[in-house]
C-alpha cells in the first residue's frame, strides 16, 4: 500500500488547471524556428509551426513576483509532494494536426495520476500531467502526456 | 521529393553547438526565467553545475528537426515519447540522430529510434519517433 502518498495528495488526481487560450502568430513561429536552430524555410519564414511549438505558446506566463527565487513558475496544479528532488521525466507527444499562424488553440492540463515506486536508492513518487491542445472547431491539435519522477 | 526508408537505414546526423546567446533566445522566447539557463555564478554556485544548463525541451526539439529535416515534405512527424537523461551545458556541441526501426509501406507509417548524445557518447536524450509519408 502507499507509504508517502496521503489521501489528500492522491485525491488531487484529476484535478484540472483552467483552459489557456493563445492565438498563433507568425512572427513567434519565426522566433521560436530560430532560436531551436531550426534551418527548414518553411519554419523560418513562420508559414507553419515545428513540431513542439505548443511548449512555447504554452508555457507559463506569470509575473515577476509569482516566479521563485530560482526564476520558475510554480505548477498549481500540483500537491506539495513529500519528496522533492526533480529526476529525469518523460514525455509522450501526438500530433493531430499541423499549426498555423492565426489558429488560436486552447490548451487544458489535467493531472491524470499519482503513484509511488521504490527504486534502487529508495522510494521515488511518480505523476503524470495530460495536456490536451485544442483548435476552436474542438478537435485536437497536440496531446502530450508528461511523466515525472520526484525522488 | 521521395523519400524510401528502410530499416535500419541511418538518418544523417546533426551537431548543435550549445551556445550562450541561442540559449537566451529560446528560454526568452518561452518565458523560461529558471536561473540555471542564464546565471552562471547561480548555476554554478548554488546549483553545482559545471555551467549553465541547456533547457530540456530544446534537447527535446533537436530529436524532432532530425527527423523533421530528413521527412521534408514527403511527411510529417506524428509522435515522439522521449525523455532527458544527462544535462547539457552551453558550450558543448551536441549531436543528434537517428535510425529507422519500422516502416510499412502500405500505410507510410515509420518508426524511428533517435537521440541526442555529447561529444563523451553518453546519450542525453533517447526516444521513439513515429512519422507518416504523404500519399
Amino acid at each position: 500500500m502507499t507509504a508517502l502518498l496521503s489521501q489528500e495528495i492522491l485525491s488531487c488526481i484529476g484535478r484540472q488547471s483552467a483552459p489557456k487560450r493563445e492565438i498563433v502568430t507568425r512572427r513567434d513561429i519565426r522566433k521560436y524556428a530560430i532560436a531551436t536552430d531550426n534551418r527548414q524555410a518553411k519554419y523560418l519564414a513562420g508559414d507553419v509551426a515545428p513540431p513542439l511549438f505548443h511548449v512555447h505558446l504554452f508555457w507559463d506566463v506569470v509575473p515577476l513576483s509569482e516566479l521563485s527565487p530560482d526564476g520558475v513558475s510554480i505548477d498549481t496544479l500540483l500537491p506539495r509532494f513529500p519528496l522533492e528532488k526533480a529526476m529525469a521525466g518523460g514525455l509522450d507527444i501526438t500530433y493531430h494536426q499541423p499549426i498555423k499562424p492565426g489558429d488560436w488553440l486552447t490548451a487544458t492540463r489535467t493531472l491524470t495520476d499519482i503513484y509511488e515506486k521504490t527504486g534502487r536508492s529508495g522510494p521515488l513518487i511518480f505523476y503524470e500531467v495530460l495536456m490536451e491542445v485544442r483548435n476552436d472547431a474542438g478537435e485536437l491539435v497536440v496531446t502530450e502526456k508528461t511523466t515525472r519522477i520526484l525522488r | 521529393m521521395s523519400l524510401t526508408p528502410k530499416v535500419g537505414m541511418a538518418l544523417p546526423e546533426r551537431q548543435h553547438l550549445c551556445e550562450v546567446v541561442q540559449q537566451m533566445l529560446y528560454n526568452a522566447s518561452l518565458w523560461n526565467g529558471h536561473r540555471i539557463h542564464f546565471d552562471v555564478p547561480y548555476a554554478t554556485e548554488v546549483e553545482g553545475y559545471p555551467g549553465l544548463v541547456v533547457a530540456g525541451p530544446l534537447i527535446g526539439d533537436w530529436l524532432h528537426q532530425v527527423v523533421d529535416e530528413w521527412l521534408g515534405d514527403a511527411g510529417m512527424i506524428t509522435g515522439i515519447e522521449y525523455s532527458n537523461r544527462v544535462a547539457a551545458f552551453v558550450g558543448e556541441t551536441v549531436t543528434a540522430g537517428g535510425t529507422v526501426t519500422a516502416y510499412d509501406p502500405e500505410s507510410g507509417e515509420i518508426r524511428l529510434e533517435v537521440y541526442v548524445k555529447n561529444d563523451r557518447e553518453e546519450v542525453l536524450a533517447p526516444g521513439v519517433v513515429t512519422a507518416r509519408l504523404e500519399r
